[in-house]
Order: C-alpha cells, then structure tokens, then sequence
C-alpha cells in the first residue's frame, strides 16, 4: 500500500510534516514497514479544505490533523491492511 | 511606458510574446499571424525605427524567437541582425578633455603612428586607419581624455563573445558564449534576444487540460518574492495556477536540498565550487577548465527539486520559471532534460497572465511556502554561502567553510584566476553570472536596490526556519 501525503504548500502550512512524523512513528509501531510506502506529493487538489490532504492507495482522505490523525489511521489505513 | 518593466525594450518583448501566447491559448496564432505586426506598430507613423514597414519587420523576426527560433543554432541567445543599429565601433577616441598639451605622451606610447594633432587647437586625434585598438594612449593621457567607446552588446559580454559581423550587425560566437543574457538586457535596440519555449509551455497546459490529464507543476525561482509589484506573491501564485498548472512549488526546497549535499561534499574535496548558476558552471567549463573537477557535483536547485517530484508522480511535467535565460539552455543538458520539461521566464509569464486576460490584482491569495530561509535567499549572491554555512553547522560538522562570494562574470574571473593559481585563503567559490545574483536576472522584470531587502523579508516569512526542518522529509 502506497500512502501519500500531501507536502504542497498548503498542507503544509497546515502541519503535513506534523502528519508524516505521526504517521512514520505509527507504521514502525505497527511494525508495518514492509506493507506501506509512506511518499510525497505536491498538491492533490484539495487546498480549501481545514486539515492536510492525504492518498491512500487511490482514495484521498482530507482534513487529516494531529489530532484526528490515530482514527484516520485506524479507519482508512489498518483496516484496508487487514480487511 | 508600462512600469511594471524596467525599459521598454522589455514592453516590446512582453507585447510580441503576449500576442502569441494569445494566439496560442485561443488557437487562433495562423489566423493572426501576419496582424500581429501591426498590431503592434499600428502607424501610421513609425515610432521606433526609420519607417513603419521596417518596425513591422522586426517584429516579425521578434515572433520567430517567440516561437523558438532558429533550430539550427544551439545557443538560446539570437541576433536579430535588422534590429540591430549597426552602433558606431568608435573604439578609442579622443574626448574634449584634451586640453592640447606638450608632453604628447599619447602619441609616445602608441606604437602604430595613430595619433595626430589638430594644427590649430593642438587636440590629439586618432588615425582610425591605422589604430588597433590597443589602449596604451588611454593609459598614457594623464587627463583621462582617450575613451574607448564599445558598443552596448560587446560592453555587456565580458566573455567577449560578441563581435561585428561583416554587414555591421552584431554577432554572437556561441562557442564562447555562457548565456548569462546581459547581452539581451543591455542591448537599446533590443536586437539580441532570447528564445522563448512558450508554444511548449502552453501546448503542455492546454494537453493536460489544464493539469486534469497529468499534473503540470511549476517551479518558481525564489527572485519571484520581487518581481510583481502592486500584488501579493499568493495572487501571483493563484495566477500560475490560473493558466493550468496543478501546483506552484518553490526552487528554494530544492536550494535547501542542495545546500546539505553541497556541504557534505565541500567537507569531503576541500574545495569547490557552487554549481547552482548554470552561467558560472558554463563560465568555468569553457574558460578555466582545469577547476572543472571542482564544481559541485549537485544538480541545481531547479534540477533537485524536479527530479524529486518526477519521481513522486507519475506522467507530470515540469516547468521552470525565473529570471534567467541560462536556465533555457540548462535543461538542454542531458542530465537536467529528463526533470525539467520547459524553463520561462518571468517576462514570459508576465505575457501569458496577461494573454489568458488574468487579472492578479482581482485574484485570492494562494499559500506558497515549501522551502527555508536559507533557501529562499539563494535568490541574491551570498544566500547560498550563508545556506551551506548554516547546514555545516546543522550537520554538526567542524570543517570551516571559508567561502569568497562573487557575483557578476568579472569578480567570479578574479576568484577562479586566483584558484587557478592555487595557494588561497578560501575553500569554497559562491559564483553567480548576474550581477547581485538572480535577482540581477537579465528576464527580471525590474532591476531594483531595495529587491535584495525584500527577498531577505520573504526568506523570513518562511514557515521552516532551519535546513533540516525544511528537508527532513524529502531526503533519500
């Protein structure tokens, strides 16, 4: 599984690095490192939205912050692991 | 006069690439084609050459580099030979601060038997046939009355590339050309040019339909904080956006990612030099080529932060914009054409803003913050000097850094003489081709003093204050 995160300018600024901190400590606790591909990408077009954008494999969720990021993680990334 | 330009030889060139870029977004070009001269030189009256016929002519030839060029000729830098005034040579001449003296020491140093005297005001004057050109009377005249007189172009090429052909018209020798545009900027008439890829450019953005097909990103240089005056740097990132790109990405993460590797590898040879400015890089090649082993092995910023996002996404293209013409010739190179796909200029966007009928001053702002302050002051000569200080230092490395900064061809020939000769008290060459670094660009489109102030105040507005926070994640 691929997951990118959005690095663009606006993600940014709303903390996109904070996400792939989390997200990196996450995938290592999961012991998942051979399962995901955690990678960049320039803007998916979803600037206007609060929170930083990110893509899993091809679906892209928005409004991923620190706060929210253990549910996103658990809904959209673990489950599609395991299911 | 438009004020958003410097001169209006840069008006002249931004309404030539407008009209066609016109043409281009609206599929209307063959139409138009033949208008469009007059379009700009309506007449009835000529306002800038002898004749009205002779106006449109030119700018005629202005449309072919528009559109590229001459295929044939390598360099991105064109003579438009009847643009070209045909300037006076001169040469040394004898100026009016002559005061007639009676040591004559003009005439004991020329070798040639060129210099003359007027019988009755007892002035020096110089024997055109005879004179080579030599200076020993300028030297000699303690009234610093003998003036040598270049042309425009041939004083702004300090590679001495530029010579007169044998009709009068100015000639560019592309083997010593380094593109460092001055040339372009500096001559009056605005007879040499640079060729413009916007037909590329706009067939890229109209294919992906407007960046639905594929992504298409635009890398800006950071002299971009400076360039449009009277609005916002977001509203001109929104504008990019407007004309189809996906994304706006700044060359100053690239800079920053360059300014790690550039350390490490200063650490490692002990000596280098900076490989960011293709001009410099070109200038060292072809003239010192015994110091090539020293460039900095680093793709340039523009070419690091490419590479990345090629590699991050699939079937995007790439395009460049900023203030500098080298940068057309760079992604030339083998090893940067694969990244890059198209480098415009500044004057270039301005035109194609303009053409889609685009009003930033009217637009939202958009955020546009990737890169530090370290890599956002490449834009002017020393930021880099002051980004690889700061990433040795970060790095935790003890290897001093004793850099010369040099911008402008000249002072960078000095610095590169002096490493030639070896035993000197720096290890590491800043070298710029501009004079003041990018922000000197020959396609900026205002020269201004305070512009280096003002992207030291971008630099800081910069969300990532250190290297590393800026690059953690984009590292290999």
């Amino acid at each position: 599984m691929t997951v990118f995160v959005c690095v663009g300018s606006s993600c940014h600024l709303k903390g996109s690095y904070e996400v792939i901190e989390l997200l990196t400590k996450r995938v290592k606790e999961e012991h998942l490192e051979n399962q995901i591909e955690l990678k960049g990408t320039f803007c998916l077009g979803k600037c206007g939205v609060a929170g930083v954008s990110i893509k899993v494999d091809d679906e892209i969720i928005t409004g991923v912050t620190p706060k929210n990021f253990d549910d996103v993680f658990n809904n959209h990334i673990l489950t599609k692991i395991k299911g | 006069m438009d004020t958003r330009f410097d001169t209006s030889v840069q008006e002249l060139k931004y309404k030539v690439l407008k009209e066609i870029a016109k043409g281009l977004f609206n599929d209307t070009l063959l139409e138009e084609y033949n208008e469009i001269p007059q379009r700009i030189s309506p007449g009835p009256k000529s306002t800038m050459r002898c004749c009205i016929y002779k106006e449109r002519a030119i700018v005629l030839e202005r449309m072919k580099l528009a559109l590229g060029g001459n295929k044939d000729i390598n360099n991105v830098i064109e003579v438009i030979p009847i643009a070209c005034d045909e300037c006076p040579l001169g040469g040394y001449e004898v100026t009016n601060r002559c005061r007639g003296c009676i040591a004559h020491r003009c005439e004991k140093a020329c070798h040639r038997d060129a210099i003359r005297f007027d019988e009755v005001k007892r002035t020096a004057f110089i024997d055109k046939d005879k004179c080579v050109n030599c200076g020993m009377c300028a030297k000699a005249c303690q009234y610093n009355a003998i003036q040598n007189y270049l042309r425009p172009c041939e004083q702004a090429c300090k590679v001495k590339a530029i010579s007169m052909h044998e009709d009068h018209s100015a000639q560019i020798n592309d083997e010593k050309c380094v593109q460092c545009g001055a040339c372009v900027y500096q001559c009056p008439f605005g007879a040499i040019m640079d060729k413009s890829y916007i037909k590329e450019a706009i067939n890229i953005l109209k294919d992906s339909d407007n960046s639905n097909k594929y992504p298409v990103y635009a890398i800006v240089a950071p002299s971009i904080a400076v360039q449009f005056k009277g609005v916002t740097l977001g509203q001109v990132v929104t504008g990019i956006e407007k004309l189809g790109f996906k994304s706006v990405v700044e060359a100053a993460l690239g800079a920053d990612m360059v300014s790690y590797k550039e350390a490490q590898e200063l650490e490692e040879k002990g000596f280098l030099t900076s490989s960011c400015c293709p001009t410099f890089v070109t200038f060292i090649k072809k003239y010192y080529p015994e110091l090539a082993d020293k460039i900095s092995t680093n793709l340039s910023p523009m070419a690091t932060i490419a590479k990345w996002i090629k590699e991050h996404s699939e079937k995007c293209k790439i395009m460049f914009i900023g203030p500098c013409i080298s940068k057309k010739q760079e992604i030339k190179d083998e090893k940067v054409s694969k990244y890059v796909d198209v480098t415009l200029t500044f004057e270039e966007l301005q035109a194609m803003i303009d053409a889609k009928e685009i009003d930033l001053k009217s637009l939202e702002e958009s955020p546009l913050d990737n890169a530090s302050y370290y890599g956002r002051i490449f834009a002017r000569s020393g930021g880099l000097t002051d980004a690889v200080k700061e990433a040795l230092k970060e790095q935790g490395s003890s290897f001093e850094a004793k850099p010369i900064v040099v911008d402008g061809l000249e002072n960078c020939r000095l610095a590169l003489i002096k490493a030639k000769g070896g035993n000197v008290d720096f290890n590491f060459i800043e070298g710029m081709g501009c004079i003041g670094g990018c922000i000197g660009g020959p396609c900026c489109l205002t020269h201004e003093v305070r512009d280096k102030m003002e992207v030291d105040k971008y630099g800081r507005e910069s969300k990532e204050k250190t290297i590393q926070d800026s690059i953690k994640h984009f590292q290999d």
